[in-house]
């Protein structure tokens, strides 16, 4: 044996490992994935047109100066067709609203749209959760708060009930 | 009193293992006096677990509920098969059962092993008590299972309904039954470590052990892949699930270990590795253990998660495999350089085996603990299937290029001209399968289609090390090596004709209503309610046409109480070519009679998991060959002496 410290080195990753492991046991428990995202700028990308008719998304979508929500969503999640009305709500109260279809087709994004109507300016298409990754986003559906500038304010994870719409709107606002 | 009684068992044979450990620290010192003890200790401990055990068993077979353990995991209505799977369905039982075969192994050394000297057999059973003692105590002081419960109930709580399944009430024991035997081949290193005989002798020693735990631990995979895609019913077969890394890690290395000890055994090389593997192949099925149970990262899979276990199984994980790399530090280097050997022969074949087994365990690892490492610096992510597919696929692809010639090449050194013909015929059958795919089908990505062309050519070359032999003189483990081999290219086969063509539907239909999946076309005839033991479901009645034939799917919504949960049971139609894969899941929320239902085309899943069990057979045979061999005369091979 030439290299008699590589001998050491299975007991240094152990050791590394078990630092981690106590850590990890030691530190409270957070189970809500919260995006590490919430403050820095959007990461960049561009999203194709999920369905016909509609312009996909990028990131510079997102900076044109006015603060706007991002919704994230599928056609075959089931609290997204729960949320859709309040999105409809949002949109009515004058966000604007653009979406990313996470692995959707465009026939059944089109058919998603015709029964549950269509609150969103652009949908891009993250046919392999690339983007949603990125992001920082763990499930659909998911909705940031947008900057004008292309910061995300703020993350809602889970579908947007009544009672989140006053309050996104008022991020919205405060995001002036 | 039976609680009581195996209870007293589990003491008794933790003392038994006490005086094993005492008997080989004596013999660290020049042969004890207690070290003629430690073989009948081992044999006794083996025979007391098995009491403790089955006292157990008794207590779920006839539910006594007086018991904690049976009480909070079992109830009077269950079926029986299940209540005797409950025994080790929970945490405390299946803790027991990983003792009870850990000692059941050392009872079988003692009793069995005849290739390496007295010294080395003790000191190994003295290790093997070391680790037990470890295992005892946690099951002593921390998860009694044979705790009472005051005033009993009348009913009990029930089975976690994921689990009320055939496959999975013996998913568990087998994968503990390939961790447990990982724990002898650790047993094994640290001994002839410590006796200083790391040899071939030890490595024949060793070998049984470690292909008889990779046998269950390949089992128990596939068996559990299987499970994940039949009754998670989200239609895929590997998730990168913390849970389902848990027992591909120890797979890994064992993997990477069977291969490495057989050029000990035989060639008298790559030692210090050999041991490496061998402590690494315990330290993962170690860190398996300790993720699943301490709930350390979160899994798709709920299982009791309890911060104090997992911190009582960190401190035993830590304590065995840096003692035992602490050997390894101190003493490796002492162990003679083996027979050197040229980069094209057998042994070079089984490093680059090894190097791509341990890139990929690696890559598995730092995967899985990415998120509490990134958590520690204050971010919060998650590691997905997409980091892992793409990051293992590649490194997966070369270990399939390396086993196309592996297994022709000579031990010591060859000459890459002697196949010549071969890697032609391997190349062209891999290039023509690929440019057939990319020309013909649009849109498949790089991997499937290399993993298509390069699983053919595997499938061609595993036979190749048996053209020239006389078959019945040609000994068993080559078959088994065949066997495995060919395998694992169906298996391939199988992932990546799934990844690179499946198709699937998602869809709401009334009764009466069709939907389209590849070349199927599926109605949905009707849904109505059924009911079963313990639950009640929605079943669907989904008609699947393709070519003039007809098939009727009955997918489930199942509600289980006892406690309450829901689960989908997928319906399969399997085809030689593949599977139909239908999931019903609660009716839409806006009213209008729809149920949603989900279509799969799966074209050549089965393969997937029928491979797994080929590769998983090629080791029996090669085990039962290295059982019942005849005792070789030394001369047949001059490179196999010690």
């Amino acid at each position: 044996m030439n290299r008699p410290w590589l001998l050491w080195l299975p007991l240094t990753v152990v050791a590394f490992i078990g630092g981690l492991a106590i850590y990890g046991l030691v530190v409270p428990k957070d189970d809500m994935v919260h995006s590490a995202m919430v403050g820095r700028k959007l990461p960049e990308f561009a999203l194709p047109p999920a369905t016909v008719g509609i312009e996909g998304l990028s990131n510079r979508d997102l900076a044109d100066g006015k603060p706007r929500l991002l919704n994230i969503f599928a056609s075959w999640c089931i609290p997204c067709k729960a949320e859709a009305p309040y999105l409809e709500a949002l949109k009515k109260s004058g966000a604007e609203i653009d979406a990313i279809a996470i692995r959707d087709k465009p026939e059944d994004v089109a058919a998603f749209l015709a029964e549950f109507g269509n609150p969103f300016r652009r949908i891009g298409s993250d046919s392999e959760m690339a983007v949603q990754l990125k992001l920082g986003s763990s499930g659909v559906p998911e909705t940031y708060v947008v900057g004008g500038d292309g910061t995300i304010l703020y993350q809602h994870i889970g579908d947007i009930r009544a009672e989140h719409v006053p309050m996104l709107l008022e991020k919205l606002r405060e995001a002036q | 009193m039976i609680a009581e009684t195996g209870l007293a068992a589990l003491w008794l044979a933790a003392a038994m293992a006490m005086l094993q450990l005492v008997g080989g620290l004596t013999l660290l010192r020049g042969e004890g006096k207690l070290t003629p003890l430690i073989k009948p200790a081992a044999l006794v401990q083996g025979a007391l677990c098995v009491v403790s055990f089955a006292s157990l068993m008794w207590l779920f077979y006839v539910t006594d509920l007086s018991v904690l353990l049976v009480a909070s995991n079992s109830h009077i209505d269950k079926p029986l098969i299940f209540k005797l799977a409950g025994t080790w369905g929970n945490h405390e039982g299946s803790m027991l059962l990983w003792v009870s075969v850990l000692s059941l192994s050392g009872a079988a050394i003692a009793l069995l092993e005849k290739r390496i000297d007295t010294r080395t057999l003790n000191a190994t059973l003295a290790v093997q008590a070391f680790v037990a003692l470890g295992f005892f105590a946690f099951l002593l002081f921390s998860s009694n299972p044979f705790e009472r419960l005051v005033p009993a109930p009348v009913e009990g709580a029930g089975l976690n309904p994921l689990l009320q399944d055939i496959g999975l009430a013996f998913h568990p024991p087998t994968l503990y039954i390939g961790y447990v035997g990982l724990s002898v081949a650790f047993s094994f290193a640290v001994a002839a470590m410590l006796t200083r005989q790391v040899g071939p002798a030890f490595a024949r020693a060793m070998r049984p052990w470690v292909l008889g735990a990779w046998i269950f631990l390949t089992v128990g995979i596939t068996a559990g892949s299987y499970w994940a895609y039949y009754e998670l019913g989200w239609g895929g077969w590997w998730f990168w699930d913390p849970v389902e890394n848990a027992s591909l890690m120890p797979w890994l290395a064992a993997t990477a270990l069977l291969h490495s000890v057989s050029v000990l055994a035989t060639r008298n090389a790559l030692r210090a590795w050999t041991i490496m593997l061998a402590l690494v192949a315990f330290a993962m099925s170690m860190a398996g253990t300790f993720l699943v149970r301490s709930g350390i990262l979160t899994s798709v899979h709920a299982f009791a998660v309890d911060p104090e276990r997992g911190s009582f199984i960190l401190a035993l994980m830590l304590m065995y495999t840096s003692l035992a790399f602490l050997v390894f530090a101190t003493r490796i280097g002492t162990v003679k350089q083996g027979e050197p050997f040229q980069i094209v022969s057998r042994e070079g074949g089984i490093v680059a085996n090894n190097i791509f087994l341990s890139v990929i365990l690696a890559i598995v690892l730092i995967g899985t603990l990415y998120p509490l490492a990134a958590e520690a610096m204050g971010d919060k992510i998650s590691v997905g299937p997409p980091y892992f597919n793409k990051a293992t696929a590649p490194i997966a692809l070369l270990l399939m290029v390396a086993l196309l010639l592996g297994p022709m090449l000579r031990w010591r050194r060859d000459d890459l001209k002697r196949h010549k013909y071969w890697l032609v015929g391997f190349f062209a059958i891999s290039l023509w399968t690929g440019v057939a795919i990319w020309r013909f089908v649009p849109g498949v990505g790089i991997f499937p289609i290399l993993g298509l062309a390069l699983s053919l050519a595997l499938a061609v070359a595993a036979w190749v090390p048996l053209k020239g032999r006389k078959l019945l003189r040609t000994p068993l483990p080559v078959f088994g090596m065949v066997i495995a081999h060919f395998g694992l290219a169906v298996s391939v086969f199988g992932m990546a004709a799934e990844s690179g063509f499946s198709r699937e539907t998602l869809t709401a239909l009334a009764p009466g209503e069709s939907a389209k999946v590849a070349d199927w076309q599926v109605k949905l005839d009707d849904v109505r309610p059924v009911v079963g033991d313990n639950w009640v479901a929605i079943e669907g009645q989904l008609i699947a046409r393709k070519g003039g034939k007809k098939f009727t799917l009955r997918p489930q919504s199942r509600q289980f109480y006892r406690p309450e949960q829901q689960t989908s049971e997928a319906a399969l139609l399997t085809r030689w070519n593949g599977q139909l894969y239908a999931v019903i899941a609660q009716p839409d929320e806006n009213g209008d009679g729809r149920w949603q239902v989900r279509l799969w085309w799966k074209p050549f899943v089965t393969f997937i998991w029928f491979g797994g069990l080929l590769v998983a057979l090629g080791g029996a045979i090669a085990l039962l060959g290295r059982m019942f061999r005849r005792p070789k005369k030394p001369a047949v091979n001059k490179w196999a002496r010690a």
